[in-house]
């Protein structure tokens, strides 16, 4: 088997992966850094971010408010001083972005322009129209191609962390144009493999969003923190749920039921606001939590449109005009008119809530470094944890540069300093059971189970027990449901015995990493017995501070279901209090 | 749901079992919304598990699931079956690449050009984050914003008549990405960049066909990026050489 020395290795291109690479190759330039994918870069999918990124740059903007925002939005299970250092370093990073030649859209002065967001108390998300991870992603791959010390890894499936003596040692990867298994040994290894919106059937994310690294990060004994709050997007385009950005909303889109009520108004987000002139975090520009439970509520009162794909309420952007939305919007009214055929120019567009992002990941402390000596995760799948119960629109782009440098600058410096040299019998041992392991897929038994009939049942049990609102009886059953699918797995033959390229193989891969993450979610959400920002039990209806202000940890206990512990939020200077996003407030 | 039947000819090839591509034959049962890639999807999930592609986002932006379909290169998450009449439709991968397995092509090449014609700012001097950003007008962001929308999807590569008779021509999605950095206000790496993109391979070889810009899933009219850049360039080899006093 090749094996490929490295100082560092970072699992995952997308945006957290890149900008992690290019802070090491600056930090210093004598690092040898290994950056691995499982597609181009470029794929990755920080791509389909679509609205903006959230830095204080403005003058009327402070930090303590976009602070504020936050860790209310994140209905104060965000550890706080995560949030204040994010919140401190985010105008830096964006600003960098800019150096690195991110087209953001532009005042007619040259300075950056800015658009509202939702759960925002003042407008400070910068946008490249509404195409802002696009360009972020293609900026950070583009500047990343200076730095003759990152070496790329394309389209290598990262199958193991190799771990011995209580650290990190490397991991091994699948190259899929060979089918040939490949070493890395580093002492360091930063993940940043993005979420797993693609454990639910109806969701934003991209094929690849498989929860591949949360799931290594879980085999190694690290836990996953806060799993059970799972992001509904309120605004997803009905049957295929493409993201219609927030955006549509900051720029003064609104949300009608079939009634043409704007519903919000009924769910302590109103008064109405008039048409045309939205109002900071209230109505439309509420937070995505609150947003996607109002739908629910719609739908139980039969207030819905029934369309082939499912309920749907309606996105109103008529009174915006051709000429703003051709500006600011263009990608996302082109996406409705080819996907459901209807011009939000002139028409309603149906949509309805789709799950979008997980709040919860890999555990890491302020210095994006899991309790695993050598690992380090940033971006998506990791939890800081920065979005608490719901994270905030347009502040996951900035926590992806934020702590993708963070979790560089810690493994340089755990590199350079405590990092004992790499057990290379061990690691060779361990690598050689991981190919043992793949090849044995080969000659798996067929059992009479298909992937997509397994996939398609783990999606299913997500979306009827760990969707919107659960409640004990359907979380136990979908904990259960997922138990039983993770032993069925066993019985999916590969069909597909060629090393090329074998995309069965992968998917196979990706199952097994999917029923894991799934079986977090729904096992802490059945622990936390209260409703917390995207959390919502029908049976504990209230936020109960005092037993659940905590973070979930769900440890692995390998074939069987996970153990979940807690660990104490950080807080620094805000009480938990009440999330108001009523026209009344102050 | 009205459902249509349409079978669908896709090329296969392993090239560990086979010695030619060949054409296997799936019939697909479609909904009336589908785009190909669904019905791909749909092959691989409930007929055939070894068939292989590459695809990730479903909404046209990560550039992942460019094919050849009835003969035309395809963004397939962006091709609508209402749009192709009759009851079989053909795909194959993308022309003027190798055939890494079924629909899968090697991109090493683009990669490789791509790299090399430096697609990164270079300022003229270096600024501090702390003063904050380069100021750049509306105005001077239309100037490049289009030739940013490239999602490498590889389309103009396959449909580029230059790219297939030299496959040394750096071709139109690495040369628009060159312009893009070229007109940036805050841009000073042109000279650079045209030690690369001035040689024969770089933007003299196209002929101006403008096939790369016709099957643009994102409409950057990279052939319209290339004439620009060839005036641009002829404007160089006068003030150099017919008024070399202002050479530096």
């Amino acid at each position: 088997m090749e094996t490929i020395q490295s100082d560092v290795v970072i699992v995952g291109a997308g945006g957290a992966g890149l900008r992690a690479a290019i802070a090491l190759a600056e930090a210093d330039p004598k690092l040898r850094i290994a950056l691995l994918s499982k597609v181009y870069p470029m794929r990755s999918h920080t791509c389909a971010a679509e609205g903006g990124a959230a830095g204080v740059v403005k003058g009327d903007d402070s930090l303590d408010l976009h602070f504020d925002d936050t860790v209310g939005g994140g209905d104060w299970l965000c550890d706080q001083d995560a949030v204040e250092f994010f919140i401190n370093e985010a105008p830096r990073e964006l600003t960098r972005l800019e150096h690195w030649g991110c087209p953001w859209s532009r005042e007619s002065t040259g300075a950056v322009g800015v658009r509202p967001f939702g759960g925002m108390k003042i407008m400070r998300t910068w946008f490249a129209a509404d195409k802002t991870g696009f360009h972020l992603l293609h900026t950070l791959f583009q500047t990343s191609l200076k730095y003759p010390s990152i070496r790329r890894f394309d389209e290598v499936f990262t199958t193991d962390l190799l771990v011995a003596d209580g650290r990190i040692q490397g991991c091994c990867a699948l190259e899929m144009r060979s089918g040939a298994m490949l070493q890395f040994q580093a002492p360091a290894v930063i993940l940043c493999t993005g979420g797993a919106g693609r454990v639910f059937p109806f969701t934003t994310n991209g094929a690849i969003k498989t929860g591949d690294g949360m799931a290594l990060a879980y085999r190694a004994g690290v836990p996953l923190k806060d799993m059970e709050f799972v992001q509904y997007h309120p605004t997803g385009l009905p049957g295929t749920g493409i993201l219609l950005t927030e955006g549509c909303r900051g720029e003064g889109g609104v949300l009608r039921n079939k009634n043409g009520d704007r519903y919000l108004k009924d769910y302590g987000m109103g008064p109405e606001t008039p048409l045309g002139e939205p109002v900071l975090k209230t109505m439309e520009l509420g937070p995505r939590d609150r947003l996607s439970q109002a739908f629910w509520h719609e739908q139980q009162k039969g207030n819905t449109v029934p369309t082939k794909w499912g309920d749907c309420v309606y996105l109103d952007m008529r009174h915006l005009g051709e000429q703003k939305i051709n500006e600011r919007l263009p990608f996302v009214r082109d996406l409705a008119k080819s996907y459901v055929g209807v011009d939000m120019v002139s028409e309603q567009v149906p949509i309805r809530p789709v799950v979008h992002y997980m709040m919860g990941g890999i555990h890491t402390d302020i210095h994006a470094a899991t309790p695993l000596p050598g690992l380090f995760a940033a971006g998506e799948c990791a939890c800081v944890s920065i979005n608490g119960a719901n994270r905030l629109g347009s502040n996951s782009l900035t926590e992806l540069l934020v702590f993708g440098r963070r979790a560089a600058e810690s493994a340089a410096a755990y590199v350079n300093s405590d990092a004992p040299p790499i057990d290379t019998a061990a690691a060779d041992r361990q690598a050689a059971e991981a190919e043992a392991r793949i090849h044995a897929l080969f000659d798996r038994a067929d059992g009479g189970e298909t992937l997509a009939g397994i996939r398609t049942a783990m999606t299913d049990t997500m979306e009827t027990g760990a969707g919107i609102y659960r409640d004990e009886a359907l979380l136990t059953d979908t904990a259960n449901t997922l138990a039983a699918l993770r032993r069925r797995q066993g019985g999916i033959a590969l069909k597909d015995k060629s090393k090329v390229f074998n995309t069965e193989l992968t998917q196979v891969l990706e199952l097994a990493c999917m029923l894991e993450v799934a079986e977090t979610v729904a096992v802490s959400g059945l622990a936390r017995k209260e409703s917390r920002g995207s959390h919502q039990r029908l049976d504990y209806v209230d936020r109960n501070d005092s037993d659940y202000l905590r973070h979930s940890m769900a440890y692995s206990q390998g074939e069987e279901a996970p153990r979940i512990d807690y660990l104490d939020v950080v807080i620094t200077k805000s009480r938990p209090g009440v999330r108001d996003y009523s026209g009344a407030k102050s | 749901m009205s459902q249509r039947q349409i079978t669908f000819e896709v090329l296969r090839y392993n090239p560990e079992a086979d010695s030619a591509p060949w054409i296997q034959t799936y019939s697909v049962p479609c909904e009336e919304e589908w785009v190909i890639l669904d019905a791909i999807n749909y092959i691989k999930d409930h007929l055939d598990s070894t068939l292989s592609y590459r695809w990730s986002c479903h909404m046209a932006v990560c550039g992942s699931c460019g094919m050849t379909v009835n003969g035309e290169p395809t963004l397939s998450c962006k091709a609508f079956l209402r749009d192709y009449k009759g009851s079989k439709i053909r795909v194959e991968p993308l022309t003027h690449f190798p055939v890494e397995r079924d629909l899968v092509v090697v991109l090493d090449d683009f990669m490789e050009k791509l790299q090399s014609v430096k697609p990164y700012l270079m300022p003229k001097t270096e600024k501090p984050v702390e003063e904050g950003e380069y100021k750049q007008t509306p105005r001077q962001l239309k100037n490049y914003k289009q030739y940013t929308m490239c999602i490498n999807c590889m389309l103009c590569y396959a449909a580029c008549p230059q790219y297939a008779l030299n496959p040394e021509f750096i071709g139109p999605a690495a040369l628009a990405l060159t312009h893009r950095y070229n007109l940036d206000s805050r841009d000073a790496g042109r000279s650079e960049r045209q030690e690369v993109v001035a040689q024969h391979e770089g933007v003299w070889e196209c002929s101006f066909v403008g096939a790369c810009s016709e099957v643009c899933p994102k409409d950057v009219d990279p052939a319209g990026a290339i004439q620009q850049m060839k005036i641009a360039s002829t404007v160089d080899w006068h003030l150099e050489h017919l008024m070399p006093w202002r050479r530096k």
